[in-house]
Formats: structure tokens, C-alpha cells, sequence
């Protein structure tokens, strides 16, 4: 009889840990969206508040519906270690602002259920969550997914109060077509299909590309400052590397580059497509989640990069305004291949896993 | 003769000899050596071989094999790791500080001993205090060069602590004798200089006392095999007599060893005692892994922690060999930042105990096998050589019988 199975389980070295976790990881990366969402809900007022609050319901109530049907003991435990959370966050991000309760419980449905628990759960997805559920709505429900209203601050006099808010979420009350708008690259699109050129798109649309964000758009995706600050954060708390986020941004803007310097009357300036859509968003958020991501610095520039590619391409070329969504979906689906050829280099030995060569000896 | 529980998380006993102290504390008669750096190479080697010298860092190679093997080897560079890098661990500081003078001789004379030309002291520039010793100390010898090296762990691991100071990567099957270096720890030199000069058999070593449940952590000199518990008695005993005690280590935080009681012996390679709390510990139920890649840029040595406990954990070991198991170094890098608190040593550890025992159980089966056929092959002579051994006799009969007629048609077996 082992005398230690007596006292103790036997425990592998280390015995100290740095201290970090699932939960203070996803808890960070939430504390890291808090100003643009706020700011979208400055934004957009009420009706994207009750989104924003559905969603996230929404994915922890499958969340727990799921671990219950699994048989998972530490439901609670699971539930709250903010993975569910954060999906539903980031999907409500990606949502039009005035979209009705319904497509937050669907969404949280495909999230968490489909794109998530039906590969075993945390950290066995294949894809991005979010953006499963993301693209299965905008494909299934293409009209509520892209009925995109003004930016009227909560303070502007035809901004809904908290009732009328709540009226639009239920459905209610439908939009108002005289706040109803498009997005910069929706725009662009139905012009350039009509055979207008951008040059005149851009005399009537330029002010819906903005830095600050006061444009049409997505919940959480129009301040690009905002995105960027919470994905210096989370850069400088060490919780994602500038691999895949620089390499998003490079992917989208270095093709849009060339093709603007071509002919810019059919492609969008490269600043224009940083601007917009789920660019920045994207690239700090989205496809940085750790299980769809590869796992080193190399791959994660491939994957990263390729997916700026992808969504340039798809807004250029594809029969959809916005692609982000797409190319990340695509990616992930890239990410176990890049995972097998791209490998760290083993200390001492060649990229091949041969030991290095002794080195000759100088005589001593 | 007695049984004592072995320093190892096993918790297995080993036979052990107890000695009872009769209290003089005095030495038998010493060898001392009058001129101790006149000394054959040879001569210096044996004498740390009767001294009973191990490597004192922790894995307890004899030192006396490493220099005579370094001395055949043609080595140029006499490495000597100051690097301690283990949190918590303090011994080799400590030495350096108050013994840098005694360490600086033991180099010398393993310079002479291996035949290499110089040597570097690496030490952890967290150290300013150790680093000002060892160089005042070896201001005089100009073969001995202290070197500040950075303090991220695992420095103290041969083949990062060679790297920094050489620049060269050691190759994944070499040695180090191969790059014409050798390591030696400040505590063996130490060591070496008692067994040469003062023919002093190694009978104790310092040890560092810490963790939040220790009443006085330091450094103590503690004589090889007194009980972990007595060690910790004399330096005060445990605070709140052990109220508290989560976790009882031998070495350090991160590559030290769990026992299941105090009642264990110091050995050479035991660098510290550790009694930690559960806030130290911090041990918790894993939760699933959540590719978040940490591990892989913890990993000092290029491998996929990650990938590594997923293809254990569904038994394919032999795919783990292939992406580098064999090439870890069981540091505890990649299970420290898992945020996940994923025991991946733990999995490696296992793997490798496992691949050792399916390479024994292979030895077994081919030495049967071997066996086997060997006595198939010995029945298979045997029965030839009968048969030869008949034909033989049968043929002779034949020529006997044939010789007996000599009528009969003798160019048969000629004819063409």
C-alpha cells in the first residue's frame, strides 16, 4: 500500500501557480468591452441596452440548459466562469442596436448551442461562438440583421425612453423608417451594383465613416478609438499578443491599399474599411479567442492576416457589405491545419524536430 | 538496519542505516593536502570520489565521473551554475555570499581537475550580493570569470544556463561535453574544496528552509540523512504547530517533490524544505484547457504543453514523443501560468513513467524472444547434427560394406 494515497493525492510539481484563470481571463476581457459598450448604449439608447442584457441572458440560460442535459456536475461552477457570458457580450456587439428580443434568444441558441456546447463545450469549439451565431442570423434573418438605425444619443429629443425602448425590443413598435439608415459599406455596395461610382457614393455617405464612432452600425462596433483602447488592454495585460490583431488590420488594409491606389472609384480607401463593419472589433476581440486561434506567434500571423485578406475580399467582391464574420468562420476552420505545420522550433533542435548538429570545435 | 521512508513522493521505504551521534561533534583523522593545486588531475578526481561528492544542485550525478569525464572529453569550459532560479530557494545565494572565497578555490582546483581553461560563474543578476562576492573572491584568478546572467527561470537548468553564457544551443542529443563545456554547481565546488584541501568526505549540505508555514525560514548546514522533522524542529518548528500546512516539498516550489510525511532524510540533492499553505499552493480543481496558448510561450523549450497532455490524455504517447515529450524538462513553466490549472507536468511525468515501462516490458519481450529463439535453433542443431551424425554412420557403413566387396561396380559415383 502506497502510504502516500493515505495522506495526500500524490501532485506533480509545481506546487506554486501564478494565479491566473478561465474566469478572471474572460472577466478581463468583458472589463476590457465595458466603454464600448457604454458607448453604444450612448449611442443607440435604450432598445440596445435591452439587447445587449437579453443576449447575454439568452447564452447563459442554454448555457445552463446545455450543462444540466450533459450531466455536468459543477453547473454552477461552469456556468459562471464567464465564457458564456462573454460570448453573448460579444455577440451582442455584432447586432444592429434596435434588433427585437427574439434574435438575442435565437442568436445565444446558435452561440452557445451549436456553435459551442455540441463540440463538448469550453475550449472544444472549433469556431468562434460568436460568430457562428453571428452569420447564421444575418443569413437567416437578413432583414431585422440589417435594419440599422441614426446614432441619436440617449439625450436627443426623438431618442426612445426607457418604455418606448422596451416597446421596440418586444417588437412592439417597429423602427421608424425616418431614423433607419445604412452603413457605410451597405451604402457603397447597393451604389456600386446600381453602377454608381464611389467617388459620388463617398460625396453623399463620407460622414458615416468616423473615428468617433457616431455612425451608423453595429452595438459595439462603431467606435473604433474605444475598441482599440480596450484591445491595448488586453495587449498590455499579457491576455492577447499583437500577432493576430496587427496582422487582422494589415490583411484588410494592405489589399484595400493597393486596390484604392488602382482605382478608386470601385474600391474603398483603406482607412474607410479600418473604419467600418467589425474591423477593429474583430481584430481585438474576435479573433483573438484563444480556442479558434492557433497557438503560436507565427500562426496566429497567418491566421490573423488571412482573415483581413478574407474580409477585404469578401467586401469587395462577395454579395454581403460586411465579411468579418465570414472570414473569421473560415479561419478557424484553417486554424487545427496551421496548428500542425506551424510548431514552435524544439531548443536544440532543427525546425525539422532533427537534434542540431554538434558544433566544431575551435581548438582550445 | 531499518526502514525509512524514501525522499520521493512514492512514499516507498528504503533500507537505511541509523547512526547514533555520541555527541562530541569531532572529526576523525583528516588527509588535509599541504599543497592542494599541485596535485595530479587524477589525484584531485579521487579524492572527490572517497569524499562521496554529487552534484549539489539537485540531480546528484558523482562529480568525481564528471571531471575525469570532462578531463577525456577535451572540454575548454568550466561552467559553474549560480543560477539558482527556483522561488523560494536560497542556498546557493547564501553560499556565495559567505563562502565565496572557499567556492573560488574548489574552481580552481576543478579547472585543474577537468583541464579546462576557464571557468564562468553564472549568477542571477537578482543576486548583487553574491555577484560582488564571487568577484572579489576570484579577482585573483583570472581564469574565473563571474557572469551576470538575467534572472528568468529556469535559469538554473543546464542547458539555458549554457546557452546564456556560451551562446551556443545545445544540441537535443548532446551533451555538454560535446560543445566542449561541463557544469559543476557553486555547492560542489564548495564541496570539492573541503574533500581536496581539508580531505573532508561531503556529511552535509545547507539547506533552505521556507514557505509560509515555516516559523524561521533561512539556511541551515544540515548532516546528510538527519529527518526533515528534526531539521525543522532545530529551525523552530512550524507556525501554529502546522495549523495551516498544506503542502510538504523537498526542493523547490517548482520541481520539488511532495511527501507525504516529515519523517524523511536529507540527502545530497535535497536543496530546501518547503512547508506552504494553501495560499501558496493555490491548488484547485483544473478546468478544460482553453487553447489559450500560455503555455506554449511559457515553454523554455519550444514545445506545445497543450498539444502534449491532449495526445497523453488519449493515450497516444507515442505521438506526444513525436511533438518533443522526451525534450521537456519538467520546469513547471507551463503549469504555472495554465489559467486553466491544468497539472500538465503531472502528464508528463506520467508519460515518461509510462514510455519507460513500455520500453522495459519491450526488453523483457525481446529477451524472451531471443531466448526463445535460441533454443529453437539449438533443437534445430541438435537435430541436425543427429542427422548428419546418422548419415555419417550410415555412410560409413555403406563404405564398410563396400570395402567388404570390393566386386561391387566402384566407378558409380564417378562415371561423368
Amino acid at each position: 500500500m502506497n502510504p502516500l494515497a493515505l495522506t495526500d493525492t500524490p501532485v506533480a510539481s509545481p506546487h506554486a501557480h501564478g494565479g491566473g484563470s478561465v474566469g478572471r481571463t474572460m472577466r478581463r476581457v468583458q472589463l476590457a468591452l465595458v466603454p464600448a459598450t457604454l458607448f453604444g448604449f450612448w449611442l443607440y439608447g435604450w432598445p440596445a441596452f435591452f439587447l445587449w442584457s437579453a443576449t447575454i441572458a439568452a447564452c447563459l440560460g442554454w448555457e445552463a440548459l446545455c450543462l444540466r442535459l450533459a450531466g455536468a456536475r459543477a453547473v454552477r461552477a461552469t456556468l459562471w466562469d464567464g465564457s458564456a457570458a462573454l460570448t453573448g457580450w460579444l455577440l451582442a456587439m455584432t447586432l444592429p442596436p434596435w434588433a427585437p428580443w427574439w434574435i438575442a434568444v435565437v442568436g445565444g441558441f446558435v452561440a452557445i448551442v451549436i456553435g459551442k456546447q455540441v463540440f463538448g463545450g469550453l475550449g472544444q469549439n472549433v469556431f468562434n461562438p460568436a460568430m457562428v451565431a453571428r452569420v447564421a442570423l444575418l443569413v437567416s434573418f437578413p432583414v431585422p440583421m440589417t435594419t440599422w438605425v441614426q446614432p441619436l444619443s440617449v439625450m436627443h429629443a426623438a431618442a426612445p425612453d426607457l418604455l418606448e425602448g422596451l416597446r421596440i425590443f418586444l417588437g412592439l413598435h417597429p423602427v421608424p423608417d425616418a431614423i433607419t439608415s445604412a452603413t457605410l459599406l451597405g451604402h457603397a455596395k447597393t451604389e456600386l451594383a446600381r453602377g454608381v461610382d464611389l467617388f459620388a457614393v463617398m460625396g453623399q455617405g463620407g460622414d458615416l465613416v468616423s473615428w468617433t464612432g457616431l455612425r451608423p452600425g453595429s452595438l459595439g462596433e462603431s467606435s473604433t478609438l474605444l475598441l482599440a483602447g480596450g484591445g491595448l488592454f488586453l495587449l498590455l495585460g499579457g491576455l492577447i499578443s499583437w500577432q493576430v490583431p496587427v496582422a487582422v488590420l494589415a490583411g484588410l488594409a494592405v489589399p484595400a491599399g493597393i486596390a484604392h491606389a488602382i482605382d478608386p472609384g470601385h474600391y474603398l480607401a483603406p482607412e474607410v474599411h479600418l473604419l467600418s463593419g467589425a474591423a477593429m472589433l474583430g481584430a481585438f476581440f474576435i479573433a483573438t479567442d484563444y480556442v479558434s486561434s492557433p497557438n503560436t506567434r507565427a500562426g496566429q500571423l497567418i491566421f490573423g492576416f488571412a482573415i483581413g485578406v478574407l474580409a477585404w475580399i469578401i467586401r469587395s467582391f462577395g454579395g454581403y457589405p460586411e465579411g468579418v464574420g465570414f472570414s473569421v468562420l473560415l479561419m478557424n476552420a484553417m486554424t487545427p491545419i496551421i496548428d500542425r505545420y506551424v510548431k514552435p522550433r524544439i531548443l536544440g533542435r532543427d525546425r525539422r524536430g532533427r537534434p542540431l548538429d554538434i558544433p566544431a570545435r575551435e581548438a582550445s | 538496519m531499518t526502514e525509512i521512508t524514501a525522499p520521493h513522493p512514492s512514499g516507498l521505504t528504503l533500507p537505511a542505516i541509523v547512526l547514533s551521534a555520541d555527541g562530541e561533534d569531532a572529526w576523525g583523522p583528516l588527509t588535509p593536502c599541504d599543497d592542494p593545486f599541485a596535485l595530479d588531475p587524477d589525484e584531485i578526481a579521487r579524492r572527490v570520489l572517497d569524499a562521496g561528492i554529487v552534484g549539489l544542485g539537485g540531480a546528484a550525478f558523482p562529480s568525481a565521473v564528471k571531471l575525469g569525464g570532462a578531463r577525456k572529453a577535451g572540454v575548454h569550459t568550466l561552467i559553474i551554475n549560480g543560477g539558482e532560479c527556483e522561488p523560494y530557494l536560497s542556498c546557493d545565494d547564501r553560499q556565495m555570499r559567505d563562502d565565496a572565497a572557499q567556492i573560488v578555490d574548489g574552481i580552481v582546483l576543478m579547472l585543474r581537475a577537468t583541464g579546462a581553461g576557464t571557468a564562468r560563474v553564472g549568477i542571477e543578476d537578482n543576486k548583487p550580493e553574491a555577484i560582488a562576492a564571487m568577484r572579489a573572491a576570484a579577482a585573483v584568478q583570472p581564469a574565473v570569470q563571474v557572469c551576470p546572467v538575467p534572472a528568468r527561470y529556469p535559469m538554473g537548468s543546464e542547458k539555458q544556463l549554457i546557452g546564456v553564457l556560451t551562446g551556443i544551443e545545445m544540441p537535443a542529443d548532446g551533451r555538454p561535453a560535446d560543445i566542449g563545456v561541463v557544469v559543476h554547481n557553486v555547492g560542489t565546488a564548495r564541496a570539492v574544496r573541503a574533500a581536496v584541501v581539508e580531505g573532508k568526505p561531503l556529511i552535509a549540505r545547507l539547506v533552505t528552509l521556507n514557505g509560509n508555514c515555516m516559523k524561521a525560514p533561512g539556511n541551515i548546514e544540515v548532516r546528510l540523512g538527519t529527518l526533515a522533522e528534526a531539521v525543522i524542529a532545530f529551525a523552530g518548528g512550524l507556525k501554529g504547530e502546522g495549523v495551516g500546512l498544506a503542502r510538504r516539498v523537498l526542493g523547490g516550489p517548482m520541481m520539488g517533490q511532495q511527501m507525504p510525511h516529515w519523517r524523511v532524510p536529507v540527502v545530497k540533492g535535497t536543496s530546501g524544505i518547503l512547508a506552504l499553505d494553501a495560499d501558496e499552493v493555490a491548488a484547485q480543481a483544473p478546468d478544460p484547457c482553453i487553447r489559450c496558448g500560455s503555455c506554449v510561450q511559457a515553454c523554455p523549450a519550444g514545445l506545445l504543453p497543450l498539444e502534449m497532455s491532449a495526445r497523453i490524455r488519449n493515450d497516444a504517447l507515442a505521438e506526444a514523443v513525436d511533438i518533443g515529450l522526451k525534450d521537456c524538462i519538467a520546469c513547471g513553466c507551463c503549469a504555472f501560468v495554465c489559467p486553466s490549472r491544468i497539472p500538465l507536468v503531472q502528464y508528463f511525468v506520467h508519460a515518461k513513467g509510462e514510455l519507460a515501462a513500455q520500453e522495459r516490458a519491450r526488453l523483457r519481450t525481446d529477451a524472451t524472444r531471443k531466448l526463445a529463439e535460441q533454443k529453437r535453433e539449438r533443437v534445430e542443431r541438435d537435430k541436425r547434427e543427429k542427422a548428419e551424425a546418422a548419415a555419417r554412420r550410415k555412410a560409413e557403413r555403406e563404405a564398410r560394406e563396400a570395402a567388404a566387396r570390393p566386386a561391387a561396380t566402384p566407378a558409380e559415383g564417378v562415371s561423368a
